[in-house]
C-alpha cells in the first residue's frame, strides 16, 4: 500500500488531519493502482465549496478487510476522469461534477445524474443558469442509427405500484441493443440537507432514503454517529439489529422470488410469496411496531427491547414461515417451464461484474464472493459469521436462486440469535460528534453494500454526509444484463436486479 | 402440475376476514394518539415545542395533525402515546387534526352520485413521486391474497386512461411534478385523488425540503388522506372502505 493511502477499519473515525492531501495526480494514481491491485471504489464524493473543492475517495481490499481513505484538494474548474481507465468510477465523477460543479475532462459518458441545481450556487459543470428549472431526463441519449433500429422510451411513470424512472432502449426487432437508464425523479435533496446535520430530522431522514432499506441504512446511520462519538453498543442490541437486519433481508427476497415467479406467469410461488413475504414484514413489527422497522434503531443501540414472550412468538412465526416459503419457492426449482425462463436470461459475466464494481446478491450471482458482513463485519456479524452464498452463470436463475440460498441462511441466522439474546442493556446515551473527523460505515443491505461517510466540521457538524445505496453500483450492471437480451425480457431482468429509485436519487 | 396442487392445499387460506373481523394489530402499533397524552404534552411544552415536523401545537389545548406525524417510537414532542388503532384516514385535512375531547371525523362517503359510479369498481393508478416505496409497498399489498382488495371491486391499473382514481405516495418532488400533472391529466373525469402516507399528505420527512412540494393537495385536490409513515394496510383499506360507504 502506498503512503497515499490512510487505512481505516469499517465504523471507526479517524481524524481528518490523519488523512494525507496529496495532489490530484498522485490521488489519482493510487486509485488506479488500489484498483489494478483489486481495491474497489466504495464512495468517492467531493466536499461542495465556493473554490478548493476537497475530493474523498474510500476504497475498499476484501482480502485485507480494511478499507482506506485518500484525499485532494482542487482550485480548478476542470479535474481529470480516470473513467476510461477505471470503469466503476463513472458514475461517481458524474455525481461530483453535479454537486460540486467540477467538470470531468475526458470523461466518455459525462451527463447529469440526478438533474438538480449543483450545491455550490454559480458552479454548475454544464453551465447552466442558476435561475433556471433544470428538467429532468432532458439530456443526449446514447443512440443507435440504421434503418431498422428502433427507440423505445419508457417511463418516468410505469404500469405497475413502483417507483419512477426512465429507460431508453435501443432495439432492432425485438433484440436489445443498447439500454440507458436515466434517474433523478425521486431526487428529495437529502444530501444537500444533511450539511450541518445531524438535525432533529436526520434520523428519519435515513429510515426513509431508500424506505424498503430502513434498516440497511439506519444502521449505518447509526455505526457512523457511534464511531464520530465513540459509542460502544451493547451486545443486546447488536443482535438485535442483525435480527432487524435479516427480517429485512427476507421480506425483500421472498418478495422479490414471488415478483419473479410473477413476471414470468408462474403464479402460484408469485401469490404464495406475497402473502409469505407480509409475514416477515409482521416479524418486524413485532421488534418495534412498523412493518418497515421505523423506529426501531438509534444511534448508541435500539428504542425497543425483546422480551421472552417476543422471542417465543417470533421463534413460532418463523418455523411457520420457514414450512411455507420452502414449499412455495421449492415449486420454482421443480418447474421446468419456469427454469426455462430464468436461465440464460439476462447474463452478466464475472469480468462484467467486477468491471462495474457490482454489490449484493447481483455480484455474488456472477460468481463474486463480495458481502459486508463476511469481508469487513459490523455488529453481531463480527461474532456470528454467515456464509457468503455464490453462484457463476451470472443470470436471472442465479440472481433468483441466489435470494433462496440467501433467505435460508437468514432464517437459520435469526433462530439462533433469538434463543441466546445476551442479556444487559439494550441502549447507551449518545454523545456529540468529534469535530474534524471522518467516519465510515459499510453495512450489507438486502441489496448489497451501503456505505455512508461522514466528514465534520471543528464543531462535530456534517461538512459532508455522503450515501451511496447499493443501487447506485448496480443500475449500470441491470442495462448491460439486457443487451443482446428481447425487449419483452425487459421485466423480467429488472426485478431480478430490484434496484431502488429513491436510494440512488436520494 | 400435481406438486403445485399440493402446495396449494398446504399453504391454506390465508385472506384477512377484515372488515368483517377486526385486524389483530401489533402490539406496538403506534396508530390514533392517546388524548390525555396531548393534553398532558401541551401542559408540559407550552414554551418549546419540538417536533421537527411541525406536528403538534398547543392550541386547542394540544393539538396532533396525524397528516405531519410521523408516529416516531420516541415522540420528540412530549412524550405523546400512541394506541393501536389503526383508524386514521380522513376526507379532509382538517379532520386530521385531533384535539383532546373534540369529535373524532372519520373519513366520510363520497357523494351519492360518485358512490353510484365507483361504488362496485374502482380503478387507482399509482404515481409515486418521491416515496420511498415503503407506502408503495403496502400499498401493493393489498393486491395479494392476503388482502385480496380486489373482492371489493378495488384494482390498481397500468394506464390512467382506465382509472378512476389518482393515487399518490412521496411529497412530489420537483423532477415529478410535469409526470404527476400529466397523470392526474389524461385521467377520465369523475375522478377522486388519494394522499397515501405522511409524504404524500404534507411532505412527510421532507416538510419545507427546497426540492419538494410538502404533498399533493398544493396542486390538484385530495379527497382521502391516509395518515403514516408508512401507513399500516389496514389503515388504508379502512380509509377506501369508508369512503366507499363499506363500513
Amino acid at each position: 500500500m502506498t503512503s497515499n493511502l490512510r487505512t481505516i477499519y469499517n465504523g471507526f473515525a479517524l481524524p481528518m488531519a490523519d488523512i494525507p492531501v496529496v495532489d490530484s495526480s498522485r490521488f489519482l494514481q493510487s486509485i488506479l493502482d488500489a484498483s489494478d491491485r483489486g481495491w474497489r471504489i466504495v464512495s468517492y464524493f467531493g466536499i461542495p465549496a465556493q473554490s478548493d473543492v476537497s475530493l474523498i475517495c474510500v476504497l475498499a481490499n476484501k482480502a485485507e478487510g480494511q478499507l482506506a481513505v485518500t484525499r485532494t484538494e482542487t482550485s480548478d474548474d476542470h479535474f481529470p476522469s480516470i473513467s476510461s481507465l477505471c470503469t466503476q468510477a463513472q458514475l461517481f465523477e458524474r455525481e461530483i461534477a453535479e454537486q460540486c460543479g467540477l467538470v470531468f475532462d475526458d470523461h466518455p459518458w459525462f451527463k447529469p445524474v440526478r438533474f438538480h441545481h449543483s450545491f455550490v450556487p454559480e458552479r454548475d459543470a454544464w453551465n447552466r443558469p442558476a435561475d433556471e428549472p433544470i428538467r429532468v431526463g432532458v439530456m443526449n441519449y446514447f443512440q443507435v442509427a440504421g434503418d431498422e433500429v428502433h427507440e423505445v422510451a419508457v417511463g418516468p411513470v410505469h404500469a405497475g405500484i413502483i417507483e419512477p424512472g426512465h429507460f431508453r432502449f435501443q432495439c432492432h426487432g425485438e433484440e436489445v441493443f443498447h439500454l440507458e437508464i436515466s434517474l433523478g425523479y425521486q431526487h428529495r435533496g437529502i444530501e444537500a440537507d444533511l450539511i450541518g446535520g445531524p438535525h432533529k430530522r436526520t434520523l428519519q431522514v435515513m429510515e426513509t432514503a431508500a424506505g424498503d432499506t430502513t434498516i440497511g441504512h439506519a444502521q449505518a446511520y447509526c455505526m457512523v454517529m457511534e464511531a464520530l462519538a465513540g459509542l460502544k453498543v451493547p451486545p443486546r442490541a447488536e443482535v438485535l439489529r442483525g435480527i432487524a437486519l435479516e427480517l429485512e433481508r427476507l421480506a425483500n427476497h421472498t418478495g422479490d422470488l414471488g415478483a419473479i415467479a410473477g413476471d414470468i406467469g408462474y403464479l402460484p410461488t408469485s401469490s404464495f410469496c406475497g402473502r409469505i413475504r407480509g409475514d416477515f414484514l409482521n416479524m418486524t413489527a413485532v421488534l418495534c411496531g412498523s412493518r418497515f422497522g421505523r423506529g426501531l434503531l438509534t444511534p448508541g443501540g435500539t428504542i425497543f427491547d425483546l422480551t421472552h414472550g417476543h422471542c417465543d412468538d417470533l421463534l413460532k412465526r418463523l418455523t411457520e414461515v420457514r414450512r411455507d416459503l420452502t414449499n412455495a419457492v421449492e415449486l420454482l426449482w421443480n418447474t421446468p417451464s419456469v427454469m426455462g425462463r430464468l436461465e440464460g436470461t439476462g447474463q452478466l459475466t464475472h469480468e462484467q461484474g467486477l468491471e462495474l464494481g457490482l454489490v449484493g446478491p447481483a455480484a455474488r450471482a456472477c460468481g463474486i464472493k463480495r458481502d459486508v458482513r463476511h469481508d469487513y463485519p459490523f455488529g453481531i456479524f463480527r461474532m456470528t459469521h454467515l456464509p457468503v452464498a455464490t453462484s457463476f452463470h451470472g443470470d436471472v436463475c442465479a440472481r433468483t436462486m441466489i435470494r433462496w440460498q440467501e433467505a435460508q441462511k437468514s432464517m437459520d441466522f435469526i433462530e439462533e440469535q433469538l434463543r441466546q439474546i445476551p442479556g444487559g442493556r439494550h441502549r447507551v446515551a449518545s454523545a456529540p460528534c468529534a469535530g474534524r473527523h471522518l467516519a465510515v460505515a459499510l453495512t450489507e443491505g438486502w441489496r448489497g453494500e451501503i456505505c455512508h461517510v461522514a466528514v465534520t466540521d471543528e464543531a462535530g457538524q456534517f461538512a459532508r454526509y455522503k450515501i451511496v445505496d447499493p443501487s447506485f453500483h448496480n443500475w449500470q450492471g441491470l442495462a448491460m444484463a439486457l443487451r443482446g437480451e428481447q425487449i419483452s425480457d425487459f421485466p423480467l431482468c429488472n426485478k431480478s436486479f430490484n434496484l431502488s429509485y429513491c436510494g440512488f436519487d436520494l | 402440475m400435481f406438486r403445485t396442487v399440493v402446495a396449494r392445499i398446504k399453504q391454506g387460506h390465508h385472506t384477512t376476514r377484515f372488515p368483517a373481523v377486526p385486524v389483530q394489530m401489533p402490539e406496538r402499533f403506534r396508530g390514533f394518539p392517546e388524548e390525555a397524552s396531548l393534553a398532558h404534552a401541551a401542559e408540559q411544552s407550552c414554551e418549546s415545542i419540538d417536533c421537527p415536523y411541525g406536528a403538534f401545537t398547543t392550541t386547542g389545548g394540544g393539538c396532533l395533525d396525524l397528516g405531519k406525524c410521523l408516529f416516531c417510537a420516541e415522540c420528540p414532542a412530549g412524550n405523546i402515546h400512541f394506541t393501536t388503532d389503526h383508524r386514521l384516514a380522513a376526507t379532509t385535512r382538517d379532520d386530521l387534526h385531533i384535539t383532546p375531547g373534540a369529535d373524532r371525523r372519520l373519513a366520510q362517503p363520497l357523494a351519492p352520485d360518485l358512490r353510484r359510479i365507483f361504488g362496485r369498481s374502482l380503478k387507482f393508478r399509482e404515481v409515486s413521486a418521491g416515496g420511498c416505496n415503503a407506502c408503495e409497498a403496502d400499498t401493493n399489498v393489498l393486491s395479494t391474497i392476503g388482502w385480496d382488495l380486489a373482492r371489493f371491486g378495488i384494482q390498481f391499473v397500468a394506464s390512467p386512461r382506465h382509472a378512476d382514481g389518482l393515487w399518490v405516495t412521496g411529497p412530489v418532488t420537483d423532477n415529478m411534478v410535469q409526470a404527476l400533472l400529466a397523470t392526474y391529466e389524461a385521467m377520465p373525469t369523475p375522478k377522486i385523488v388519494v394522499a397515501c402516507g405522511a409524504c404524500a399528505i404534507n411532505g412527510g420527512p421532507y416538510i419545507d425540503a427546497p426540492q419538494v412540494s410538502n404533498g399533493v393537495d398544493s396542486m390538484i385536490p385530495v379527497d382521502l388522506y391516509i395518515p403514516g409513515c408508512p401507513p399500516h394496510p389496514a389503515t388504508i383499506l379502512d380509509g377506501l372502505l369508508r369512503i366507499l360507504g363499506k363500513i
